[in-house]
């Protein structure tokens, strides 16, 4: 609960500062963005299956936007920026999708 | 969704037993974490949303675009160019002809001024009759000079122009004045183009023109003319 309550916090805070993004920043940050929230769904399921362990958490948020941001750099760096970056973000979705699929079951047992 | 009274509420109170907020350390990094996405979220929208199309666009498709650019900005300025060329063109037309008219008006003027064009316009005709001689050249010039201080724009001795460099000279012993290198004899017609009342004025001040020649015996007479035709030129 407590990290929900984070979540939005953390969106209150973005709403009130108005932070502007820096430019370097601009092209990776949805992709992180993305790769976060599919942790975020990730511990979601493990936390309602019990398994929830906070180090792998940890890990795998920061493991994933990392590694979404430099497939998406490597990708640009190589010329397939755009091609990359689709990839990753339907990988990305597959797994939400599938953890979300998993949670629906937990909960609603359907 | 199937069972959904029951199983709403039991899901409820199932998500709430795994989800009870408990203080422990993992669930505050967790929150921490959470809080970051949250900011991260909200700062990624506000940046889309006052986004101009290009700030997050690829390199490969700004590359595109700049190229398209590009292109059209060149097709623009050759037209442009064209454009430009076909406005001087007619510029260059257009103030040719009038530079031709304005060249055409100075160099009649000049002419009238110099000499090498005959002029007609209002003024006087002065007529001297030198029954004696006596008249000099000294007078003749006195005459022109104060006709042109008189604002005299034209003037013809006889059939003489006078020009900028007209001088008058006593012939050597004989009667007449050289004007010019060429011989004048009395009686003198003077024909003068300007202000007919100011040129009158003027020869008859007080010890002026008049004067001088009832001085040397002759008589002046001056005839105010609406149109005065000078021919002489000099070559």
């Amino acid at each position: 609960m407590i990290p929900l309550i984070g979540l939005v916090i953390g969106v209150g805070l973005g709403l009130v500062l108005q932070p502007t993004v820096p430019l370097w920043l601009e092209p990776y940050l949805p992709i992180a963005i993305v790769a976060a929230l599919d942790a975020m769904f990730g511990g979601l399921r493990a936390k309602l299956d019990g398994i929830f362990d906070d180090r792998v958490f940890v890990v795998s948020f920061l493991g994933n936007t990392i590694v979404a941001a430099l497939i998406v750099f490597l990708g640009d760096q190589l010329g397939v920026g755009s091609q990359l970056s689709t990839g990753v973000v339907v990988v990305l979705g597959i797994r939400i999708f599938s953890n979300v699929a998993a949670i629906r079951r937990k909960l609603f047992r359907a | 969704m199937s069972g959904r009274g029951d199983g709403e509420l039991t899901a409820l109170g199932r998500a709430w037993a795994v989800l009870r907020p408990r203080a422990t350390r993992s669930q505050l990094l967790t929150c921490v974490l959470c809080l970051l996405l949250g900011f991260a979220v909200a700062a990624q929208v506000k940046s889309k949303r006052a986004d101009t199309t290009f700030a997050a666009a690829r390199q490969d498709e700004l590359v595109g675009i700049l190229s398209d650019v590009t292109e059209r900005s060149d097709r623009l300025r050759g037209d442009i160019r064209d454009l430009e060329d076909t406005k001087a063109r007619l510029e260059r037309d257009g103030q040719g002809q009038a530079a031709l008219e304005e060249a055409d008006r100075r160099a009649t003027t000049y002419g009238i001024l110099a000499g090498t064009l005959p002029a007609t316009g209002p003024g006087i005709e002065l007529f001297i009759d030198d029954p004696g001689t006596r008249v000099r050249a000294n007078v003749l010039l006195d005459t022109v000079e104060e006709l042109r201080d008189a604002g005299a724009e034209v003037i013809q001795v006889n059939d003489v122009r006078a020009g900028v460099d007209s001088y008058f000279a006593d012939a050597q012993g004989q009667a007449g004045i050289d004007m010019d290198g060429r011989r004048l004899r009395p009686p003198y017609r003077l024909l003068v183009i300007g202000d007919p009342h100011t040129l009158a004025t003027a020869l008859n001040i007080p010890g002026g023109v008049m004067k001088t020649l009832r001085n040397s015996g002759a008589n002046g007479l001056i005839t105010q003319r609406e149109k005065v035709a000078i021919r002489a030129v000099r070559s």
